[in-house]
């Protein structure tokens, strides 16, 4: 780890006006994958912003029914959160899924989108990586690539975005709430991850001088039908190899939404919405659900890997 | 014509040139109940900061990473690891590490619990490993020895010893 300054932001303005004044810095929170890859010389900041005191911690019903998450709420706080577990189970399980519970106590929801790639070579700063030093080569197109993407992929990078709480707001259709110098704005959870193309260093569309600061749940939770089912190689505390977030919402015998996002096999997030929305398009019609169908939605409530 | 050998220049010389003593920032911790001061460097970890200036050492640096919880300390009453965490975040916090359990001389449930199941063979996890279990006990989400096996998935053993691992923390649940 190099040496740095640190600094605290005193409000979410000072934080804007902070990493703007210093396009070397950037901000931390949780810091469970960015103090980590600062060990690993992967990221160098000169300087960190600590936004872990400001006031976004809460978790508040929208007028429209839905719920606001603040950037700073630790994932197991919100994985916990009465509200999530009975309307929106299905993100609870993704977090659930993730990580350890030390690391949901520490990570924050905000910092959740924004973590890095877990591919072996990203790390690696003896080999060759795209979305580490762009130009410089992909080393997992023909190297140890099991924990790679399958779809989303292109000739510069396979990465794969390693949240399971992002895979469940896809799903959901969330939306990510930002605050730049340029004022607020709101991106779809579809458009925020971006996929590698000739651009693999750039994880997201946010921008350098904006930060998270809310995620908005739309009221549909789909606390009925749903499903996380995470594949890894072993139990528990492991990365995806596949994930699928999975949910219905059923009138009687027909299918009326239905959701499903995948994560781990691929590139970033944006692209398991984009298959998601063409599996919910065809699926929104309303249609009698074939005999063998009643079976698969009821495994998809409760159903855990 | 006389050769003179070149001025051999130390080897600490670039480096002192180039690199600015660390700026020291003040940090206010209550650690194990007892208020204390400390002046660290802003990429001090808490773990470094605990083992290497409180000389609080039973809190281990295992991986270094976060992949292994042997720094598992209690911050504010939860479970994190401390070797993904700046000191300097954590001004004015709580702290309590395994040596700070015991209560006038009496070992903690979850450390006598360890000892009558014979949870540890090298020991080197066991700090990490009670302190996450104090965490878990407090958070109240475990009430089978999978969900203790699940939620205890952050702390590593490389003896092996997770059976007595989860007997033990299931009689300090009693407790």
């Amino acid at each position: 780890m190099i040496n740095f300054q640190y600094a605290r932001a005193s409000d979410v303005a000072d934080a804007v006006r902070q990493i703007a004044a210093n396009p070397d810095a950037k901000f931390i929170a949780g810091g469970t994958n960015l103090i980590d890859l600062m060990k690993e010389d992967v990221e160098r900041p000169a300087r960190l912003i600590d936004i872990s005191r400001l006031p976004l911690k809460t978790v508040e019903e929208t007028a429209g029914g839905g719920l606001r998450i603040g950037a700073l709420v630790p994932n197991s706080d919100l994985a916990y959160h009465p509200a999530v577990e009975q309307r929106y189970p299905l993100l609870s399980s993704a977090i659930l899924a993730g990580a350890s519970q030390q690391l949901r106590n520490m990570a924050s929801t905000g910092g959740n989108l924004l973590q890095r790639t877990r591919c072996f070579y990203f790390y690696d700063t003896a080999t060759p990586c795209n979305k580490r030093e762009p130009g410089s080569g992909c080393s997992a197109i023909n190297g140890i690539n099991r924990i790679n993407a399958i779809l989303g992929t292109s000739e510069s990078c396979i990465a794969t975005h390693p949240s399971d709480m992002c895979v469940a707001l896809a799903a959901l259709e969330a939306k990510v709430h930002v605050i730049g110098p340029g004022g607020e704005r709101v991106i779809a959870f579809e458009d925020f991850h971006r996929l590698p193309g000739n651009t693999p260093q750039l994880d997201t569309n946010l921008l350098p001088n904006e930060i998270v600061t809310a995620v908005e749940l739309p009221p549909k939770g789909f606390a009925a039908n749903y499903s996380y089912l995470k594949i890894r190689d072993r139990l528990s505390y492991a990365f995806a190899l596949v994930s699928v977030a999975a949910a219905l919402e059923l009138e009687g015998e027909t299918i009326k939404d239905a959701r499903l996002a995948l994560g781990g096999g691929r590139a970033q997030a944006v692209a398991r919405c984009r298959r998601r929305s063409r599996a919910a398009r065809a699926a929104r019609q309303p249609a009698d659900l074939p005999p063998r169908g009643r079976p698969a939605a009821a495994r998809c409530q409760g159903v855990r890997a | 014509m006389a050769l003179t050998r070149p001025a051999v220049r130390p080897m600490d010389t670039a480096a002192t040139d180039t690199i600015a003593a660390p700026p020291k920032m003040s940090v206010s911790l209550t650690v194990n109940g007892i208020d204390t001061k400390l002046e660290v460097a802003p990429w001090t970890t808490l773990l470094d900061a605990l083992r290497d200036r409180l000389d609080l050492t039973g809190t281990k640096k295992g991986c270094d990473h976060g992949q292994c919880g042997a720094c598992t300390v209690l911050v504010d009453g939860r479970r994190i690891n401390a070797c993904l965490t700046l000191a300097v975040m954590k001004d004015g916090a709580q702290v309590t590490t395994i040596e700070g359990l015991a209560k006038d001389g009496a070992l903690h449930p979850l450390q006598q619990a360890f000892i009558d199941h014979d949870a540890f063979q090298c020991g080197y996890c066991t700090p990490g490993q009670i302190c996450s279990a104090a965490g878990l006990i407090a958070e109240g989400r475990a009430n089978s020895a999978d969900e203790i096996r699940e939620l205890m998935s952050g702390n590593i053993c490389r003896c092996g010893a997770y059976p007595n691992i989860v007997a033990a923390i299931q009689q300090a649940m009693k407790s």
